[in-house]
């Protein structure tokens, strides 16, 4: 029971943390003092109070979008085990459910874009549901890899392994998958090299400009949202990553969170050292992580 | 013996449908009576038929009833799971798109064409009802092509456009082919077994050469009518071009008799290879990613949805794919996932194919095109349309909480079960499992895409702007089909039992004891994670709703620009130019203009086509080199009524010669 409460509140309050720090490792690579850590925590308060304006095109389906992102991406969180913690919810087949809960927010985030009427937002879901068709292949793929080395179709035992820990012939195709996961979670988390969320070109933007109608709470609940989002595919990764535990609640609680926080300076570094690619090139990325996870699998079973 | 209650009730459906148009064609051309008694025999045939089905459900025990036929035997028609399984799609879409008729294609506004659509329709209905339940192949067959006119008819309804004649053509000849192909079939079953009863006992003891023909034919025959890739071509232009509830029980539910004679089959076919379940797989896998990618390219909504159905079929084929593996290699687990995944895609897709016709169908109604590019912005108008086909765009692209899901689940677990397995047996099916989690994404690609520029956003043409939503006859059916959608999305363990019963059915043959839906999937749980996410959504949609009760209005944040107008809105095409562009392999998309020239360009235009892969490049173009060929036969058709005259007399005694032994002939003819 302490666990699974753990569990809950990590989720609820870890997430925006990853913005923050990630914000400050770039305020750093760029010589600044930056936003405090816990800016986007008062980015969410302020949004909160604020009113909303809603375009006169727009229906239900615009406010729908962030509403189900959020709740897709919370029973998502609540699938997935972070670090040593075993995930409340699990059963047979939870990850296929696991992905398709972000199909579904994409779904409605990608409708509410179109809701308004503008071509950015249009140009914006566009990018969305073409880049997706390729992240999704390569996030089955490393799940399946993942699957075959634990024998199991249970996020919280494929992710935590073999109970005796994974031999030493899954080091090469779990450091492949390593490297196709993470590409996924930059594609999927909107982050540079596949997409800038702080440019000035509307043109040039994936996930940023299918929000630019959303105002106060809605817009707070999709920045809630996408940090969760990130919070809970970086703890996939991390099972990948650093497989350890000492067994010990505390420890590992401590362990994870610190982690997941390194998991967010490296995320900074990479947005600081690296400039987007050219969206014509991005799909070239994500085929390249679907072929990291690919063979994966063939140095599995071979 | 108890008298076989569900089967005189699935019968005396089967009745009505076929005898519904009849009155009609008594009836003055312009009246609506003939109409409305179709309508009511429908509806009250279709739910006797649908009580018959489910109270086999109930009572469980396999009936069968003799019909003296003495031309071919006794006949058999008989109820097992399997039949039930398949009737209850035919007869519940079989209803509503009679009631949706009431609406959508009132007699008194098609005088000319409304009592022929009406008698084809039971015919259509008739026929498949009979075909799923006979046991004999001669009624099978007479069923069949009962089902495959009456769709022809159906097809040419609107027989005065020349697009609509081409199809239904194109649609006769195809299901000729497949007809062919199925009387191959019956003769070597009948050859090998000694008997047209289709029963499993009797395929015991055949070769591998003959199950393999078997298996072959039946593929080609049956795959042509469900539309598997390669012989999908017949497909896109007669559902586009029917109307739209037709389109809907051809799409729902004719393409899942090809899938049910497929399925029946199989079931026959004793100690089947790995590579049936193999071919079987990677045809699947190819018309699902296909079927989609072609989707994404059409301009036309009803084109759209009929390549959908590809997709559809491809992934009831892995599924169905993963039970054959399951049955060589001796996995009941696989069978049990694989068939759970095939049989309830059958469902869900009846289901939510018909909702997302009809719906089509209202906006045809409403707006007076099919043309993505120029609707929009629909919602406002048509508020139930739009919602009823936000519920089958989700549930199309099998995302939770509806019934794609849970199919797709099964297809799913199944294969990744086959994958993880450790003699590796299954791991071809593993290479299906990125493909299918492509094919998804490429659906909820498409469904953005249409659900987004027809419904959203603002009207791209003044037909759009002046829509209207439909009657009350055409808004039930759909409801009827959403509610089916939600229920089987959130209480899929109810549905376990049912499934139970047809995939053991299906499995006769084979000795294993198959498990449980509910012991290889976890049922229950999705169901209770399905609900709370509707939970959490109504609860955080109700929140907002409240916290914005009072907010301001505004036009939309064009970054500025003050005056846009619709016609600036991101198009349907340009929605999918990047996905066409990476699919241009396949897709070969041809463009015409615009023409740009010097500084002050005159007015231009520029228009896209996406040909079918098949059709357009290598069956027509084949048959115009064929038609060359055999353009010599021309000498014999002079049109003069003598040389015909000649040709019948040189049959007839070419007949008649053969009726004698040959030296015998030769005597005669000598003997003075």
């Amino acid at each position: 029971m302490t666990e699974k409460i753990i569990h809950v509140a990590l989720l609820l309050i870890l997430p925006p943390l990853l913005f923050g720090v990630i914000g400050k490792t770039k305020a750093w690579f760029a010589g600044r003092v930056g936003p405090p850590l816990l800016q986007p925590y008062y980015d969410l308060i302020k949004l909160a109070r604020k009113s909303m304006v809603f375009s006169r095109t727009t229906t239900w389906v615009f406010r729908a979008g962030p509403v189900v992102t959020l709740s897709a991406a919370l029973i998502a969180g609540l699938m997935v085990p972070l670090g040593a913690l075993d995930s409340p919810i699990a059963f047979t087949g939870d990850l296929i459910l696991f992905a398709y809960l972000f199909g579904l927010a994409r779904f409605f985030t990608t409708s509410a874009a179109l809701d308004t009427g503008s071509p950015f937002e249009g140009m914006g879901s566009a990018r969305e549901v073409t880049f997706a068709c390729l992240t999704e292949p390569a996030l089955f793929l490393a799940l399946l890899v993942l699957a075959k080395a634990s024998g199991s179709l249970m996020l919280t035992d494929l992710l935590h392994g073999p109970a005796e820990g994974f031999s030493s012939g899954m080091v090469a195709p779990l450091v492949l998958v390593g490297i196709g996961l993470f590409i996924v979670l930059l594609a999927e988390t909107c982050r540079i090299p596949v997409d800038d969320p702080n440019t000035h070109l509307e043109l040039t933007m994936i996930h940023e400009v299918m929000v630019l109608d959303h105002s106060g709470p809605l817009f707070g609940v999709i920045l809630y949202a996408s940090s969760i989002k990130m919070f809970v595919l970086g703890s996939v990764l991390l099972h990948v990553a650093f497989p350890f535990k000492t067994g010990e609640v505390w420890i590992d609680v401590s362990l994870f969170v610190l982690e997941i926080l390194f998991l967010s300076i490296l995320i900074g570094t990479i947005e600081s050292v690296m400039a987007r690619l050219q969206m014509r090139h991005v799909p070239y990325l994500l085929i390249a992580a679907t072929l990291f996870c690919s063979f994966g699998f063939l140095l599995l079973v071979r | 013996m108890v008298s076989p209650m569900s089967i005189k009730l699935v019968q005396f459906a089967i009745l009505c449908a076929a005898l519904s148009g009849v009155v009609g064609l008594f009836v003055r051309r312009s009246s609506l009576v003939g109409q409305r008694i179709a309508t009511l025999m429908m509806v009250f045939g279709q739910v006797c038929g649908i009580a018959g089905a489910v109270s086999f459900f109930h009572s469980g025990e396999v009936q069968s009833i003799r019909l003296s036929w003495p031309a071919a035997g006794d006949s058999l028609v008989g109820l097992d799971a399997l039949s039930a399984f398949f009737l209850i799609p035919v007869f519940l879409i079989g209803g509503l798109g009679s009631i949706y008729d009431l609406g959508y294609f009132p007699q008194s506004l098609h005088p000319r064409n409304g009592r022929k659509l009406r008698l084809f329709y039971g015919g259509l209905v008739a026929g498949m009802a009979l075909l799923v339940v006979s046991r004999h192949a001669l009624a099978f067959l007479f069923g069949w092509e009962a089902m495959a006119l009456s769709a022809f008819f159906l097809v040419s309804t609107e027989d005065h456009r020349r697009e609509c004649r081409r199809s239904a053509l194109i649609y006769l000849v195809a299901t000729h082919v497949g007809t062919l192909s199925l009387f191959a079939l019956f003769s070597l079953w009948k050859w090998s077994t000694g008997s047209f009863i289709l029963d499993p006992a009797a395929g015991a003891g055949m070769s591998f050469g003959v199950v393999t023909a078997l298996f072959l034919l039946a593929l080609i025959g049956f795959g042509l009518k469900a539309g598997i890739m390669p012989l999908h071509f017949w497909l896109p232009g007669a559902h586009a071009n029917a109307p739209s509830h037709v389109s809907a029980i051809l799409s729902g539910v004719m393409l899942k008799m090809g899938i049910y004679g497929l399925v029946r089959v199989l079931s026959l076919l004793p100690d089947p290879p790995g590579a049936f379940g193999g071919l079987l797989i990677t045809l699947g896998a190819i018309s699902g990613l296909l079927g989609v990618v072609f989707a994404i390219g059409q301009h036309d909504l009803k084109r759209l949805l009929a390549y959908h159905s590809v997709e559809n079929i491809g992934i009831i084929l892995m599924g169905l794919g993963l039970a054959m593996l399951g049955r060589s290699e001796d996995r009941p687990e696989w069978v049990a996932l694989g068939m759970a995944g095939c049989l309830l895609h059958v469902w869900n897709h009846a289901l939510f194919k018909s909702l997302l016709f009809y719906s089509a169908g209202s906006v045809v109604h409403g707006a007076h095109t099919r043309q993505i590019d120029r609707l929009g912005g629909l919602y406002r108008r048509m508020p139930l349309t739009g919602t009823m086909f936000l519920v089958g765009a989700v549930a199309i692209c099998g995302l939770p909480p509806l019934n794609g899901f849970v199919s797709e689940f099964f297809v799913y677990v199944g294969l990744l079960e086959s994958g993880i397995s450790e003699d590796g047996g299954g791991l071809g099916a593993v290479i299906a499992v990125p493909v299918l989690a492509m094919t998804g994404a490429l659906a909820l690609a498409c469904f953005v895409k249409v659900f987004g520029s027809v419904f959203l956003g603002n009207p791209r043409s003044e037909s759009a702007a002046n829509c209207h939503e439909s009657p009350f006859t055409m808004r039930i059916p759909m409801i009827v089909l959403a509610i089916c959608c939600f229920a089987i999305g959130l209480a899929p363990a109810l549905l376990g039992p049912v499934l139970d019963g047809a995939i053991r059915t299906w499995n006769g043959g084979a000795t294993a004891n198959v498990p449980g839906v509910g012991d290889v999937a976890p049922l229950r749980e999705i169901g209770v994670t399905s609900i709370s996410l509707v939970g959490a959504v109504l609860l955080f949609y109700l929140f907002m709703a409240i916290r914005g009760r009072r907010s301001e209005k505004a036009g939309t944040w064009d970054c500025g620009y003050a005056i846009p107008t619709s016609r600036m809105q991101y198009t349907a095409s340009s929605f999918a130019k990047t996905i066409a562009l990476m699919f241009g392999w396949a897709l070969g998309t041809r463009t015409h203009g615009p023409r740009v020239e010097g500084s002050f360009p005159e007015p231009s235009s520029m228009e896209s086509h996406v040909d079918d892969a098949v059709l357009d490049r290598l069956i027509v173009p084949l048959s115009l080199g064929v038609t060359r060929w055999f353009r010599w036969f021309r000498r014999f058709q002079q049109g003069l009524t003598q040389h015909y005259v000649l040709y019948i007399l040189i049959t007839v005694v070419a007949m008649l010669c053969t009726l004698m032994p040959f030296d015998e002939f030769i005597t005669r003819l000598f003997e003075r």
